[in-house]
């Protein structure tokens, strides 16, 4: 079974601040990560691997320096990987990125594509769906639990609801995303470090992928990023010592009746 | 390459590397550099700079093309045959937004014997309701709403469409939006039209550190999934008139290539939904031990409230994921807010900050959850819970 899952190299959101002064974002000393959600989806496909056989392939779209997040995944037990880098992708959204991602992947053999459910840094959660479209096969997003069948031809998936979880089947070939709680991933040990570097990396420039500048990069991204600003920080408000418990909870529910809240 | 750099022109007043969120442009002797690999073309720079010395490249924009596009359509999901509340929610949205522009709403209702919904979405505010009424459409799917979505919006051109930032909504409109080769914003918390008229869509990013409005120019529909409980549904004005009209699309089973063979529902019996309630009492890693629980239980009884937790301890299976209120769970915006034992992290924040009253009660005086809470109380929860409970039972009993 042939398993391609597409990854994205983000910065550890939880460590990025802001800048009280400028209100920008300080993402110098901010370390850049294998996504997350990719790396349950890099779990799933190597226990997949290892359960059905077949071959993995990572791959993603990025600056150079995204080869870190490849290796990352590489070390895991991925078998070889795809890095599409060129000035050309820059300034994607997430119809352009889908887009771009999957040309490269339609000359390739698959099975069975999987995601992690979304990026943390943009959180849109698109890119999968856009993908499987662009690609003409079925998705099943937000995926908890995965059973291949015994003639791995067909695929049964716990897709996360709003209310809980519905039980999806489909034909292969099909598109997942993972969410949290499909599997625990493993870390990569150091004798997978030290092969990720030998194993096959592929590089495909904005020229060898052969679509239209104008498809790619920002030419090729119908939303526009118009400004970015700090989220508006609420007036502050009453803010007391509770010496006394019984005279504190007094002047909160006074003031909650008075504001009409109870 | 889209970002020109014309140095020649700059002055090396140095406002842009200041504007610059991801780090880019630095000093270069008394003009700047761009790491165009840490650039992603936001356009931040293009703006401050006052003597036009950045150029973003830009597709061109086609007017007459957009202005055949009318009207603001919203996706209204329903489950076990109602209406979820955001489709409310983003109908009356939809009507502001429709008023500035002189332009319809247009309430979708795709499903199995839903066509008695479309009456209460004129009276929330649409003018019109397209009602798809199949039995294959009787489960959500992607490809069967795809195809009733596609084929919907392909001959009638609307300008914008609204979908929940749901489950489902999440799964659908990205499908939707690549059919077409359309933008699609995620998980919007703000609308608004600007003066030409376009869609600016607000939405939080990297973790809810900063806020992006992304505007869709070039093509239409503008699209946007819109997160639930951020707009408010109006109240239901049953004298309002619409058109309601039903219409056929052909969907033969074998387009619909995934198959739903069981629905699992993890909503604890009694446990009230924090999406829902007016009044959401959480509890934080604070709480120490699940026994305590108790404790904001009764909180919650005598103020009719919905319990909740942050995601430690929703993670630690002390609450049902169901009721996690975070970036990572459900975001909500009840009339009033008890964090109790939350220290407020952002990722936490995401997820209520928009509610109408917050109180926060945490021993630590530096707890970021004071930044945003109306009503901060520095102490212990477990000496002070029990007066609030005590003092909201006698003015109930006042009353």
């Amino acid at each position: 079974m042939k398993i391609i899952v597409p990854v994205k190299q983000v910065p550890e959101v939880a460590e990025v601040k802001v800048n009280p002064d400028t209100g920008t974002l300080i993402r110098e000393g901010v370390p850049s990560i294998l996504n997350p959600f990719d790396e349950l989806a890099v779990e799933a496909a190597i226990q997949l691997k290892e359960s059905h056989g077949g071959e993995v392939t990572i791959i993603t779209m990025g600056p150079p320096q995204a080869k870190d997040a490849l290796y990352k995944a590489l070390a895991m037990g991925g078998d070889k990987a795809v890095h599409m880098t060129d000035r050309a992708f820059a300034g994607a959204d997430t119809w352009a990125t889908a887009y771009t991602l999957a040309k490269q992947i339609e000359k390739m053999e698959f099975d069975l594509i999987i995601c992690g459910k979304q990026a943390i840094d943009g959180d849109t959660a698109q890119v999968g769906p856009e993908i499987a479209e662009v690609l003409g096969i079925p998705q099943i997003c937000y995926a908890r639990h995965i059973e291949m069948s015994e003639d791995g031809k067909s695929i049964t998936v716990h897709r996360e609801t709003d209310e809980g979880y519905e039980v999806v089947k489909a034909r292969l070939p099909v598109l997942i995303t993972a969410t949290k709680g499909l599997n625990e991933p493993r870390l990569p040990n150091i004798m997978g470090i030290m092969k990720a570097k030998k194993k096959p990396l592929e590089e495909v420039d904005a020229e060898s992928l052969g679509v239209p500048e104008d498809e790619i990069g920002l030419k090729g991204s119908p939303t526009q990023v118009r400004k970015v600003f700090p989220p508006q920080k609420k007036a502050g408000g009453i803010k007391i010592e509770a010496e006394d418990p019984k005279e504190v909870a007094k002047k909160l529910v006074e003031f909650l009746a008075e504001k009409g809240a109870i | 390459m889209g970002l020109i750099y014309k140095k020649d022109v700059c002055t090396g007043c140095m406002l842009c590397p200041k504007v610059c969120n991801f780090g880019a442009i630095e000093k270069d002797g008394d003009k700047v550099k761009f790491d165009l690999d840490k650039c992603v073309l936001c356009g931040s720079c293009e703006e401050v700079c006052p003597v036009d010395a950045i150029e973003i490249e830009r597709q061109v924009i086609d007017k007459e093309h957009l202005a055949q596009y009318k009207d603001v359509w919203v996706w209204c999901e329903t489950h076990e045959g109602r209406l979820r509340s955001v489709a409310r929610e983003l109908v009356t949205k939809s009507r502001e937004l429709a008023d500035k522009l002189n332009e319809q709403v247009v309430a979708v209702l795709l499903g199995h014997n839903v066509e008695g919904l479309a009456e209460s979405l004129v009276h929330q505010g649409a003018d019109k309701v397209l009602v798809v009424d199949k039995e294959i459409l009787a489960e959500y799917t992607t490809d069967a709403y795809t195809i009733a979505m596609t084929t919907l919006i392909a001959p009638r051109k609307p300008s914008i469409v609204l979908f929940g930032a749901t489950s489902n909504g999440r799964d659908l409109a990205p499908r939707v939006a690549a059919r077409m080769a359309l933008g699609l914003t995620a998980d919007c918390t703000g609308l608004d039209i600007d003066e030409e008229g376009q869609l600016v869509q607000t939405r939080p990013a990297f973790g809810g550190n900063i806020m992006a409005e992304i505007l869709c120019p070039y093509t239409r529909p503008q699209m946007a999934t819109v997160r639930p409980n951020v707009f408010k549904p109006s109240e239901l004005d049953t004298s309002r008139d619409g058109d309601i009209e039903k219409v056929d699309v052909e969907i033969r089973p074998n387009q619909v290539r995934t198959k739903v063979l069981e629905k699992v529902s993890e909503v604890v019996e009694g446990m009230k939904s924090v999406e829902e309630a007016d009044v959401v009492v959480c509890s934080g890693r604070g709480i120490k031990d699940p026994a305590n629980l108790e404790l904001p239980q009764k909180l919650a009884d005598v103020l009719d409230a919905a319990v909740g937790g942050s995601r430690p301890i929703v993670d630690l299976g002390w609450l049902p994921p169901t009721q996690q209120v975070g970036q990572s769970g459900r975001t909500i915006c009840p009339k009033l807010y008890f964090a109790l034992g939350i220290s407020g992290a952002i990722q936490h924040t995401a997820g209520m900050s928009t509610s109408d009253i917050i109180v926060a009660i945490n021993k630590d005086p530096e707890a970021p959850i004071f930044e945003i809470a109306d009503f901060g109380i520095v102490g212990d929860i477990f000496d002070i819970l029990p007066h609030i409970i005590e003092e909201v039972k006698r003015l109930k009993a006042e009353r």
